[in-house]
């Protein structure tokens, strides 16, 4: 498979401080991979490079490069690279004044598309991607606050799709849902890789098992091992990935 | 045998007194407002006739300074408030820098230069502005002056407010707008500020509730007339003045009208912090 994103030495300093260093990785298309690894590792600063996000924060710098199907992120437009490589957060986080309909078309309408027909459709679409169609077909002009835990994280799984990105990136998408939520997120992001290519951030070992073909186990700003998710799982070749994996720090 | 109370009795016997203070705080803190609302009232009520409203303040009548304080009021806030709202989304959104940090500080210390002040300050800019020929010198005393006074005690209050209402928006929401490839000033635009558009309502209003009841810096721009409105570079009559004037006037006539332009005043800005909670209501029912 050919790989959809590639990082290329990248390193992301915010201030002073270092946050990762020299991340040289490959995310292949239509596929699940997945970044582990214990809290302030680098994690969410490499995702967050991914599609300029990290640009949001102030001084920060980054260094190498970010291909997306061979071109360089960093030389397009910031809001061109985030309406390819969508990106879902830790907290779910409907935009509050907005109805369910308004918040998924939200990405399109507020990039200048005004016509119903297509924004009706891309709606319907979105929130079927997302497995959430059923729940709020009835009530698509209440507010999307007024969801559950699990059906905002959905809803804005959906708000992230309608904007059709090649890539969907989801920063520990499950950390604030119960089982029940997180093992439809899972599914759902099961379904997703069809159409998508998906990089997830988590902290839980078990899900990265579950969903993701690749993994990448980082630690204190640095890459120190990726592969299949059964081999670096079951067999790790570095230390560090063994007694992290096993529990013995993180 | 000694009596004691055992823990649980005297933690319920220390939250009881810390309830009845907190109370009795609330009641002192209350009794001047029903106290000016009940004495307005009373004294007030006895001067308002249909024609308290129609006729003017050479006649005994209000209607000329509600007519100008509606107008100084209107005017200010179409400046205020696009150039202060405007100011405090900068503040937010972008006064992250030693700029931002500078503009804030100025804003900050223009909410509390004294309002005497910036009427001196209004007066004497269109003073000298007259006298170079830049304007017409008839402006000095004129609508125009009295709300340049107001906008300048108005525009660094709802900068301010409106700051504070965007910061409340959390990051998350304007990142996951960024994150959907809108550009900057359209996420702030269309999302975080509707997200934050009763506290910044609010603001506004209080704003306006606040330069509504200035006396000080009218009393050297507006000057006050006796008559109807006469235009943008004519004086200007306001019920502050009114007040100020009537009550210190010679015969228990004028004063008992204070009482009733006071009633009215008072009726006017309490008007506008009810349609504040109103506004925030309805809009906190349709979530």
């Amino acid at each position: 498979m050919a790989a959809k994103i590639h990082t290329d030495k990248v390193s992301a300093w915010y201030g002073p401080k270092r946050a990762i260093e020299d991340i040289t990785l490959d995310f292949e298309e239509h596929a699940v991979s997945a970044i582990i690894g214990p809290s302030g590792c680098g994690k969410s600063t490499l995702i967050r490079c991914l599609n300029r996000m990290h640009e949001t924060i102030p001084k920060t710098r980054v260094e190498g490069k970010v291909l997306l199907s061979g071109e360089d992120i960093y030389g397009l437009p910031a809001v061109t690279v985030r309406r390819r490589i969508g990106m879902v957060f830790q907290k779910a986080n409907p935009f509050p004044t907005m109805s369910i309909y308004e918040n998924v078309a939200a990405g399109l309408r507020l990039n200048g598309e005004r016509n119903r027909d297509r924004l009706d459709t891309a709606v319907l679409e979105s929130l079927k991607q997302a497995a959430l169609w059923d729940e709020v077909k009835d009530s698509l002009e209440k507010s999307g606050a007024s969801l559950s835990g699990g059906q905002q994280q959905r809803l804005c799984i959906a708000r992230a799709l309608a904007v059709r990105p090649e890539v969907l990136l989801m920063d520990e998408p499950c950390a604030a849902l119960d089982p029940i939520a997180t093992a439809k997120i899972e599914d759902l992001i099961f379904d997703l890789k069809k159409d998508y290519t998906v990089v997830i951030v988590t902290h839980n070992m078990q899900q990265a098992a579950r969903v993701a073909e690749t993994t990448a186990f980082m630690y204190l700003g640095h890459l120190i091992e990726v592969g299949p998710t059964r081999e670096l799982f079951e067999r790790p070749k570095e230390t560090l990935t063994e007694s992290y994996i096993t529990g013995r720090f993180g | 045998m000694t009596f004691r109370f055992d823990r649980d009795t005297r933690r319920r016997w220390k939250d009881l007194a810390m309830n009845v203070a907190a109370f009795l705080c609330v009641v002192l803190a209350l009794i001047p407002l029903g106290s000016l609302l009940f004495e307005a009232s009373v004294r007030g009520l006895r001067s308002i006739t249909p024609s308290f409203f129609t006729l003017t303040t050479a006649n005994g009548g209000i209607g000329n300074a509600i007519q100008g304080t509606l107008i100084l009021i209107a005017l200010t806030a179409v400046i205020a408030l696009p150039v202060g709202i405007l100011t405090g989304i900068y503040l937010a959104e972008y006064g992250k820098n030693p700029v931002g940090a500078a503009i804030r500080f100025f804003v900050d210390v223009m909410t509390q230069i004294p309002s005497i002040v910036v009427g001196i300050f209004a007066f004497s800019l269109i003073l000298e502005l007259g006298a170079t020929g830049i304007v017409s010198q008839r402006l000095v005393f004129s609508t125009t002056t009295g709300v340049i006074a107001l906008s300048t005690i108005m525009i660094p209050f709802v900068a301010r407010t409106s700051e504070e209402a965007l910061r409340l928006v959390p990051i998350a929401t304007r990142e996951s707008a960024l994150a959907l490839g809108i550009p900057r000033y359209r996420a702030i635009l269309r999302v975080v500020l509707p997200s934050s558009s009763s506290a910044v309502i609010t603001g506004a209003l209080l704003g306006i509730a606040r330069v509504g009841g200035e006396t000080a810096p009218l009393l050297m721009t507006c000057l006050g007339s006796p008559f109807w409105w006469q235009g943008l570079d004519q004086p200007c009559e306001s019920l502050p003045h009114t007040i100020y004037v009537f009550a210190l006037g010679p015969d228990s006539a004028l004063n008992q009208a204070a009482w009733g332009a006071s009633l009215i005043l008072v009726l006017m800005m309490l008007g506008i912090a009810i349609v504040s909670r109103v506004v925030i209501r309805l809009r906190s029912v349709s979530r």
